[in-house]
């Protein structure tokens, strides 16, 4: 689709802001509806409208295999780590309490970061799962 | 940092971390040495909680800090520390095994991968056994189930591929039913924690719900378990797989999966409920159907691995035979046949993926004259062969004795025959294999004898050892598995 003017033009004014959104559900998953999921879904999907209309190999200059591949692996180990930080600062595991001055603040922080961890696997997984089915051939 | 207050959690944290490590450093080697490092770690922790539990008793912990029934509680008692040490030595054995095995069946870049994703399916199967909560029990079980189903596709012939998707339907099914179990627990309870479970069902025992929720259980857990006729998904599964993920599958999934019927029928619906509905029935049926039937099925298998998973499916009928019993002794039974074929089973398919490696296939054809080609592998096959029938010696006679001791106590003189009579049919198929490596010329002469590579015909000798020893001297399984269908049933009212 990359001859089609007026999807090029849209695609780009579109995906910063898909993008913005995704940032928006992810930070402001605490407050209102959104979190890790929804935001790593979102961020995906505009690399997903980039590769449709700019083609497979754009995409992967963009996000190359080998980093959707870290963002698999390292969201989990992050969300993991959370949980071992708790132990750390003398609480039980995956405990927020310890995590900051106040018992608010901590539980502010822990779910913070584990929904970050949320965020950067499944939009890992969902791009993965992208690519090897464009990779596949007819 | 009193790591000791932790451990009822370590021993899932650690293999956890390894996983996605073991992915970012994307080198075979960097994976195999972490998740050997992890499921050591994980064995020494189980050991530790085990001791702990033997001398101070059950061991609550909350995760996240949030105190139970409103948290996740992780709850080891005997009986889990016992599955716990099951799961995560055999893990133990087995990797280092799996260098020499996974180099020779997968491809390089696969390698990290598959590391990964062992860690992971450990860190699900200890996570189900040390949970203590009933929404936890369903996470681990889908995270082992994932892994274990990529494992499985991993195998080298195209035919993994379908076992795999078999058993990826079949498990999700299972999956399904046991969270719909769950569900309609919550619904009547409030609660997902399962000892406040257990005390609020009290009230509402006799109400549909529930009932309908110990049907699903039962259904989906059966599943998991390959109880007999649900086991289609399992020979396919188990002799397509890469030869260590054979081995470890049957050593520990179907295991755990039994240990969760356990806890849902014991820990939370109680006895009485249990006999009620006629699940004891049901699943004497079952059993003996099983014992008998799949024994038969493995006779005619032409090939050693779906031999030896067809076993599998007859063995896990004595284990669901002591179930029905509902006594001390019957639940002792099948506690203690849980780990003696779980040693046994995969001790066994650790050889046999030796010989693929040297002879090239598990085809019975192919095997023959394994005796002279590879001695210790086949001599170890036959020792292992002899825990499956129950010669007294090997922790398979255990198994068989004390299941006779609960049928005799519940007056059931022909279940006596009955288990006697299966064991002439595992003769029968461990003779199948027998006669094709010691009497059956081999069909094309080979140059020498070669052994398997030392380090896989070590871990796998280790197991056999194991299954040897725990013949001899039961104190310690027997012992173990009598404390925990203790506690299980001592929490009855």
């Amino acid at each position: 689709m990359s001859n089609d003017l007026i999807l090029r033009v849209v695609a780009k004014i579109l995906i910063p802001f898909i993008l913005l959104f995704a940032l928006y559900v992810q930070f402001h998953g605490e407050y209102g509806p959104g979190g890790g999921f929804q935001a790593g879904v979102i961020a995906a999907a505009a690399v997903v409208l980039y590769a449709l209309i700019y083609g497979l190999d754009s995409a992967r200059k963009v996000a190359p295999d080998w980093l959707v591949e870290t963002m698999v692996a390292a969201g989990v180990l992050l969300y993991a780590l959370v949980g071992v930080a708790g132990i750390v600062f003398g609480g039980n595991y995956l405990d927020y309490f310890v995590l900051g001055t106040t018992p608010v603040d901590g539980q502010h922080r822990g779910i913070f970061w584990v929904e970050v961890g949320v965020g950067i696997t499944v939009s890992g997984v969902m791009l993965k799962v992208f690519y090897m089915f464009a990779d596949r051939q007819p | 940092m009193n790591l000791v207050a932790h451990l009822p959690i370590l021993p899932v944290v650690v293999p956890l971390i390894s996983a996605p490590i073991a992915v970012l450093s994307r080198r075979g080697s960097v994976a195999f040495v972490l998740a050997t490092t992890a499921s050591w770690a994980a064995l020494a922790l189980a050991v530790a909680l085990w001791v702990q539990v033997g001398a101070e008793g059950t061991i609550s912990y909350a995760i996240g800090n949030w105190p139970p029934p409103w948290g996740i509680e992780y709850r080891i008692d005997t009986l889990s520390a016992f599955v716990l040490v099951l799961v995560s030595g055999v893990a133990a054995i087995i990797l280092p095994y799996c260098r020499r095995s996974i180099e020779a069946e997968l491809p390089r870049e696969q390698h990290y991968l598959f590391y990964a994703m062992f860690g992971l399916c450990l860190a699900g199967l200890l996570g189900i056994v040390a949970t203590g909560d009933a929404f936890n029990i369903f996470v681990f079980v889908e995270i082992s189930a994932l892994a274990s189903y990529a494992l499985i596709a991993l195998g080298r012939d195209r035919r993994a591929l379908v076992a795999s998707y078999q058993y990826l339907i079949m498990g999700t099914i299972g999956a399904t039913f046991l969270v719909i179990g769950i569900g309609l627990l919550y619904l009547m309870t409030g609660t997902l924690n399962l000892a406040d479970m257990r005390q609020r069902l009290a009230d509402v025992s006799d109400m549909r719900p529930v009932l309908t929720a110990l049907a699903f259980i039962t259904a989906g857990m059966s599943l998991k378990l390959a109880l007999f006729p649900l086991h289609q998904w399992l020979p396919n599964a188990y002799s397509h797989a890469p030869s260590a993920v054979s081995a470890f599958l049957a050593g520990t999934a179907t295991k755990v999966s039994v240990y969760v019927l356990l806890r849902f029928y014991y820990s939370v619906f109680g006895a009485g409920l249990v006999s009620d509905l006629g699940l004891r029935e049901v699943l004497l049926v079952l059993s003996l159907a099983a014992m008998f039937a799949a024994s038969a099925l493995a006779i005619f298998q032409t090939d050693l691995k779906k031999l030896l998973a067809y076993s599998s499916v007859a063995q896990i009928g004595y284990i669901t035979l002591g179930l029905s019993f509902e006594s001390v002794a019957g639940l002792t039974a099948s506690i203690v046949h849980l780990f003696n074929h779980g040693i046994t089973k995969a001790g066994l398919f650790m050889l046999v993926g030796g010989a693929v490696l040297v002879m090239g296939g598990s085809d019975m054809s192919r095997l023959a004259g394994l005796g002279r080609a590879m001695p210790l592998t086949s001599f170890g096959i036959v020792l292992g062969g002899l825990s499956l029938i129950g010669v007294p010696g090997t922790a398979g006679f255990i198994s068989k004795w004390s299941l006779i001791v609960a049928a005799l106590e519940r007056n059931q003189w022909w279940l006596v025959f009955a288990i006697a009579l299966s064991s002439l049919l595992a003769l029968a198929y461990v003779w199948r294999f027998v006669e094709a490596a010691y009497l059956r010329e081999p069909a094309q002469p080979r140059e020498g004898g070669r052994e398997a590579p030392p380090s896989m015909l070590i871990s796998a000798w280790i197991l056999v050892a194991a299954s040897i020893y725990f013949g001899l001297d039961s104190s310690l399984t027997l012992g173990s598995a009598m404390a925990g269908a203790q506690s299980l049933l001592g929490a009855a009212p």
